[in-house]
This record gives C-alpha cells, sequence and structure tokens, in this order.
C-alpha cells in the first residue's frame, strides 16, 4: 500500500516537473523570440527559421494533404450512410465544412507535425547534447535557447496554421467530391454551400487551436532532446516520447478548446 | 595574479563527492596539463571552468572575474576570450568546417565577411585542414575532426586554450601532431592553454606545468622534473603504470554493496 502511494507521489512528482519545465522552456523561448524575428533580430536566426518552416511546413504538404482528403472521403461517406436514412444527405456538407475548419483540419496536422518535426526536434537537439554540441554553443558564448530553440518554435507558429489550413482546405474538397459523385452536386455550388455554413468564429477558433498545438509540439520536442542523458539510445527514446507525449497533450488541449469554445458559442 | 584561479571548488553529484576542495592557479602564457586517470574528476573540473555547472562551494575566478557568481553577460564576455576544444570535437554537423570555424566570427564580430573567409582560411591552415573548408564534419576523419576543433577554438583569438583530451583516440602519430601544434600555438601567439589528458607521454611533451589529480583532489602541481621528482605513491603508480591493487577496489566495492543493502531494509 505505501509502495503504490510512493509511486503516485513521485510520478505525480515527476509529471508536474515535466510541466514546469515545459513551462520554463517556453517563457524562456518566447523572450529569446526577438533574436528569430526578421529586421529586428538577427539574420542569422531568421534564416534558420525560415529553413524550419520550409521543414515543417512546405515538406510537409503532400503528407498532409493526402491524409486530409482520406479523412475527408471518410467523414463524408460515415456521415452519409447515416444521414442519407433520414433524407438528409446535404447536411453532410455542413458536417464536412463544419468538422474540417474546426476540428480535424488542426488535429491532423498536428498529428502530422508532431510525428514529423516533433520527433526531429527531439532527435536533433539530443544529438547536439550527445555530442556536446549544445555545450560547444554555451562556451562559445551563444544562447542554445536563442540559437537553437527560438528559430523552431517561430518556424512551427508560422507553419502549422497555415498547414491546417491547407488541411482543412483540402478536407472539405474530398468532401466536395464525394458529394460530385454521389448526388452530381457541382463542385462550385459545393464551396457555395459551404462558404454559407462555415462562420469566421469557427476560422479564429481554429488558428488558435494551431497555435496551441505548434507550441506543445515544439515545446515538447525540444525539451524531449534537451533532457536527453547519455547516448544514442537515449537519443531514441526521448524521440519516441516527444511523439507520444506532444500527441496526447495535443488531444488534452484539443478537448480543453473545444469546451471552451462550445461553452462560449452558445451564449 | 594567475590567469584561472580555482579556490576550495567542492562538486557533488547526488550527493557524492567528485571534486573535493580543490585549489589550482593557472599562469598565464603556460600550458597547463591537467592529468589524471578515468573518473578523477578531470573533466568534471574541466566544465566548473568552462562554467557549464555550478560548484557545491569554492570559486573559480577566469582573468579577475568570479565565474561562479557572475551576471550571464559577465560569463558570455568571458567565454569570448575562452576557445574550447572538446573531447569529442562538438562541431556542428549540419555546418561545414568553414562555417564551423565562422560561427563565432559572424556572429560575435562585425568583420567583413571576405575578412571573415580569410581568417577561417588562416585558422585551417594553421592546423593544416586548409583544403577540407568545404567538408562536412561526418566527412572527416577522427584525428582531422579534432584539429578542426582546434581551428574553431582560435576563431575569436582566445587568451585562453582549453582542450579536453585531445589525443584522446588518435594514433600516435596524429597525436605527436596535435602535441606539436600545441606547443606552435602556445611559441607563436604567447596563449595559455589548460590541456585535460590521461596520456603521460603527451603530457610530458607539452606541458609547462602538470596538475596531478586523484579522487577530486589535487595530489601534486609542478614542473615536469618537479613531477618526475615526486615520491607520492599515486603519483609513482601513475608514472610507472601500476595496476591498482584490485583487492582494495574489490573491498570497497563490497563494503559499499553491504551499506546498499542495508540502507534499503
Amino acid at each position: 500500500m505505501a509502495n503504490l502511494l510512493e509511486i503516485t507521489g513521485r510520478e505525480t512528482l515527476s509529471q508536474l516537473d515535466y510541466v514546469g519545465s515545459l513551462n520554463i522552456q517556453l517563457w524562456a523561448t518566447l523572450r529569446g523570440m526577438r533574436a528569430a524575428l526578421p529586421l529586428v533580430g538577427n539574420r542569422h536566426r531568421w534564416r534558420a527559421a525560415v529553413h524550419q518552416m520550409l521543414d515543417i511546413g512546405v515538406h510537409a504538404l503532400p503528407m498532409v494533404a493526402l491524409m486530409a482528403m482520406c479523412s475527408g472521403f471518410i467523414l463524408a461517406m460515415q456521415g452519409a450512410s447515416e444521414l442519407r436514412r433520414f433524407g438528409a444527405l446535404h447536411f453532410v456538407i455542413d458536417l464536412v465544412a463544419v468538422g474540417f475548419t474546426r476540428e480535424l483540419g488542426p488535429l491532423l496536422t498536428a498529428i502530422a507535425v508532431s510525428g514529423r518535426s516533433g520527433s526531429a526536434f527531439a532527435a536533433e537537439i539530443g544529438t547536439m547534447k550527445v555530442t556536446e554540441e549544445i555545450d560547444a554553443l554555451k562556451v562559445m558564448a551563444f544562447e542554445p535557447v536563442e540559437f537553437v530553440l527560438a528559430p523552431k518554435y517561430l518556424a512551427a507558429l508560422v507553419a502549422v496554421p497555415c498547414l491546417s489550413i491547407v488541411a482543412a482546405f483540402f478536407g472539405i474538397f474530398a468532401g466536395g467530391l464525394f458529394m460530385f459523385f454521389s448526388t452530381h452536386l457541382g463542385l462550385l455550388l459545393y464551396f457555395r454551400y459551404v462558404l454559407t455554413s462555415i462562420e469566421l468564429r469557427d476560422v479564429i477558433a481554429a488558428m488558435i487551436k494551431s497555435v496551441a498545438f505548434a507550441t506543445i509540439i515544439a515545446h515538447v520536442g525540444c525539451l524531449e532532446g534537451l533532457r536527453v542523458r547519455g547516448g544514442p539510445d537515449a537519443v531514441g527514446r526521448s524521440t519516441t516520447s516527444a511523439v507520444v507525449r506532444s500527441t496526447f497533450l495535443v488531444i488534452v488541449a484539443d478537448a480543453i478548446f473545444t469546451t471552451i469554445f462550445y461553452f462560449v458559442g452558445k451564449t | 595574479m594567475s590567469l584561472i584561479s580555482v579556490r576550495d571548488l567542492v562538486v557533488e553529484y547526488d550527493g557524492r563527492r567528485v571534486l573535493d576542495g580543490l585549489n589550482l592557479d593557472i599562469e598565464a602564457g603556460e600550458i597547463t596539463v591537467l592529468l589524471g586517470g578515468s573518473g578523477s574528476g578531470k573533466s568534471t573540473l574541466l566544465r566548473q571552468i568552462l562554467g557549464l555547472e555550478r560548484p557545491k562551494s569554492g570559486s573559480i575566478s577566469i582573468k579577475g572575474t568570479d565565474i561562479t557568481l557572475c551576471s550571464p553577460a559577465d560569463l558570455k564576455a568571458i567565454r569570448r576570450s575562452v576557445g574550447v576544444a572538446f573531447q569529442s570535437a562538438a562541431l556542428f554537423n549540419s555546418l561545414s568546417l568553414e562555417e564551423n570555424v565562422a560561427l563565432t566570427l559572424r556572429e560575435h564580430t562585425a568583420l567583413a565577411p571576405s575578412v571573415i573567409d580569410l581568417i577561417v582560411w588562416l585558422k585551417l591552415a594553421v592546423v593544416g585542414l586548409a583544403d577540407f573548408g568545404k567538408l562536412h564534419p561526418q566527412e572527416l576523419s577522427g584525428g582531422m575532426k579534432k584539429r578542426a576543433a582546434v581551428a574553431r577554438a582560435l576563431a575569436l583569438d582566445p587568451e585562453i586554450l582549453v582542450l579536453d583530451e585531445p589525443s584522446a583516440g588518435l594514433d600516435p602519430i596524429v597525436a605527436a601532431e596535435l602535441d606539436e601544434l600545441i606547443v606552435f600555438l602556445k611559441e607563436t601567439f604567447q596563449i595559455t592553454a589548460l590541456v585535460v589528458t590521461h596520456e603521460m607521454h603527451s603530457a610530458f611533451r607539452i606541458a609547462d606545468r602538470i596538475a596531478m589529480l586523484f579522487d577530486g583532489k589535487l595530489l601534486a602541481v609542478g614542473t615536469k622534473d618537479e613531477i618526475r621528482a615526486n615520491q607520492n605513491p599515486r603519483v609513482r603508480q601513475f608514472l610507472n603504470r601500476v595496476p591498482a591493487k584490485h583487492t582494495a577496489a574489490l573491498a570497497s566495492y563490497l563494503e559499499r554493496y553491504v551499506q546498499g543493502q542495508e540502507a534499503k531494509r
């Protein structure tokens, strides 16, 4: 019994420690972020940030688009098979449009980015830690937070919302294709229906969510990398844990945000 | 006044004392070699002197500034006058050799790119890598990486050069070349160097002063001749390459094991 309590206590403390470290790192990065901004900051950091944006955003485009298309088809077909029974097939349009703008666009993107880039951050920083590159940065009078973390976070803040918009577009487009083939509804008309069913509030909610997801993915990835102690096996473990933890936290954050927006939207 | 002075330094990891009240002075313009076996606390002392970790107590001053107490800005200023070559070279893998050497020059100075290119070429030429500037670290051999790390450490013309195990893992010829390089740097640039090593031969080749570390304490500090004449049994053991008495190590292991078992109960 005492053993159980001991384990619970230790686990709680370690989780609190993790969240605390995450917070400290977030604020430190925000302070160092000015250096990564264009014009006012250091041009080398900005260049690194652009490089990261390409890596997180542009290179992930085909994968995210394809994932969104598939999910769009799935959602439209699953919705249609039920709604058809009530003769309410046109509600599939609302389902897909609202579902993708509010929810699936940001969420799918977050999952794709955490798998591609969150793990890459952890692996890159973890390797730098193991090979003493982080120490080398420090003794060369650089701030690792500013040098390594700030460009990555800035890039994620830009790339993830952009990708979310792309994902939402492709998901809705897939829904349009489904409607075209099943009911011969023209694509132009479909998009006109879509625009009437989406509100500005949905788009803003989606942007807030994707900024939060970007923060979670970038910081969990970097923190896992910085916590690497020991050899190459630790890098592998940190990479796995970066993906698992960031995906988990993204879904928890999504639940919290959706709840907030649900209650805010009612009034 | 010595360039680096360490006073009563105590470092503990999880309650285990790694450095125990250590005092050390490093004089300007000299090569000081920190000699000691594995686990003697050499690397720990080095990390302390570089300000990468904070001690439990004691002070380390570099050029008169106590780095255990000073502000991050002061620490940065001091770090610009210290060049470090790490044991694993720690070159940035995403950058070419030239970019590795140019990094501090680009970011910490306002020099024109053409001047930086020239300095980088000179630094690489000093370590004999002038033709390899375009290569990335993973394309280099171990010895070349170590020399490249020295070139990077020299980039800002530091007053103090710190080398962690420069000859570890190198063949004797390359190791000897590196020793020559260190002596050359001292003679031409009047550089102060702190070299951490466990290789006797290399230590006696380059050192002006040798500090022998054992179990977190300094056993002996002195010139080569003073160390050779030292009669401390541990020093003799290290110099004559006598294996440690395993019985003593085993006994202390068993003692710790038994204590651990009792603590668990």
